[in-house]
């Protein structure tokens, strides 16, 4: 654990919202409470999408000291997410990471390696380890 | 460029109109290759930046087109909200730089935001996306065309990504399927274009 117990936070970017929440759920009930966790998906009429503003929000109530794991599905949720990133203040900008990693089991892993204190970097590269 | 009061607005304006009167024809290119959204994620974002006419009229043109651009990705949403964002946030920064009213200074600027756009999307040419229209654009302004020849290229800009395979987006997924179907991107765009190009050609002449 650091010093300041604060692990990883990990946060869902799905076109579909059933898909954010259901993976969200997956990551809480295999890994527990000891990871910030927060989902986003579709867009404002209900339908699918992504959008900025909700991953900014999504990254916001993630928040850890530590850093923030991301999990894009396709494109338009990595090219919105990108784009939430730049628009944090630098010094957090930096402490955010796209992984290049299936949603689900990106996100469950990441969340289990998160839980055990590792830093962003770990997190991850042990959650890209599942992309060919 | 430059103007009073009004010319933000109103171009506001145009544009708006613009995709409103094509919203749904914009939908229905989407549903043949994409996820059917394209003219309602638009039409959103063109609203949202007609609320904010009248507070971008006051700004300085650079800082109202980086505004701009970032109404548009907070939303539009989409995959179009970031690359429309960056091409118009880039345009006002290059332009903040710029003389005003110099058309060597909005050239290299549009260059500049243009390639922003294909960074952003990881594109080029000739891949079906709004970048076959932007680019062609592009050309046209580095060439010193006239109004109605650039909103020309830029309509038969659109019309050849009809013929083009996606390689990028949703549309990709479909392979040789999405050929035969103009891209929803290249046609906002060359909608955009036109509606620009009318504008101006009508203030000027004003």
């Amino acid at each position: 654990m650091k010093a300041n117990g604060a692990n990883v936070g990990i946060v869902i970017v799905s076109h579909s919202p059933l898909i954010a929440r259901g993976t969200a759920d997956m990551v809480r009930q295999m890994v527990g409470d000891s990871v910030p966790l927060s989902w986003c998906g579709g867009n404002a009429e209900g339908g699918l999408g992504t959008s900025a503003s909700d991953i900014l929000a999504a990254i916001a109530a993630a928040w850890s000291e530590a850093g923030v794991a991301v999990f894009v599905d396709l494109g338009g949720a990595e090219t919105n997410s990108e784009m939430a990133i730049e628009m944090l203040e630098p010094a957090r900008a930096r402490r955010v990471a796209i992984c290049n990693a299936p949603v689900v089991e990106g996100a469950v892993i990441a969340a289990a390696e998160a839980s055990g204190g590792a830093t962003l970097s770990k997190v991850v590269a042990t959650a890209e380890e599942l992309s060919p | 460029m430059e103007a009073g009061q009004s010319f933000l607005p109103g171009l506001i304006e145009a544009c708006s109109a613009a995709i409103a009167h094509n919203a749904d024809h914009l939908c229905l290119l989407d549903q043949e290759i994409g996820d059917g959204d394209h003219g309602t994620n638009m039409r959103r974002g063109c609203e949202a930046v007609f609320e904010e006419r009248h507070m971008l009229a006051g700004l300085p043109l650079p800082q109202a087109l980086e505004r701009i651009g970032m109404t548009l990705v907070m939303s539009v949403g989409g995959a179009s909200g970031p690359l429309y964002g960056t091409l118009l946030v880039e345009l006002g920064r290059g332009l903040a730089g710029e003389e005003p009213g110099v058309q060597k200074g909005f050239s290299s600027a549009l260059s500049r935001a243009v390639d922003a756009v294909a960074r952003r999307g990881r594109s080029g040419a000739g891949e079906k996306t709004l970048l076959d229209v932007l680019y062609p654009v592009q050309s046209e302004v580095r060439m010193q065309s006239t109004l109605d020849n650039i909103a020309i290229e830029a309509q038969a800009a659109a019309e050849r990504t009809v013929a083009m395979k996606a390689e990028r987006g949703r549309a990709s997924f479909l392979g040789d399927r999405s050929i035969g179907h103009m891209d929803p991107g290249a046609c906002s765009c060359a909608l955009l274009t036109g509606a620009i190009c009318r504008y101006l050609g009508e203030t000027e002449g004003a």
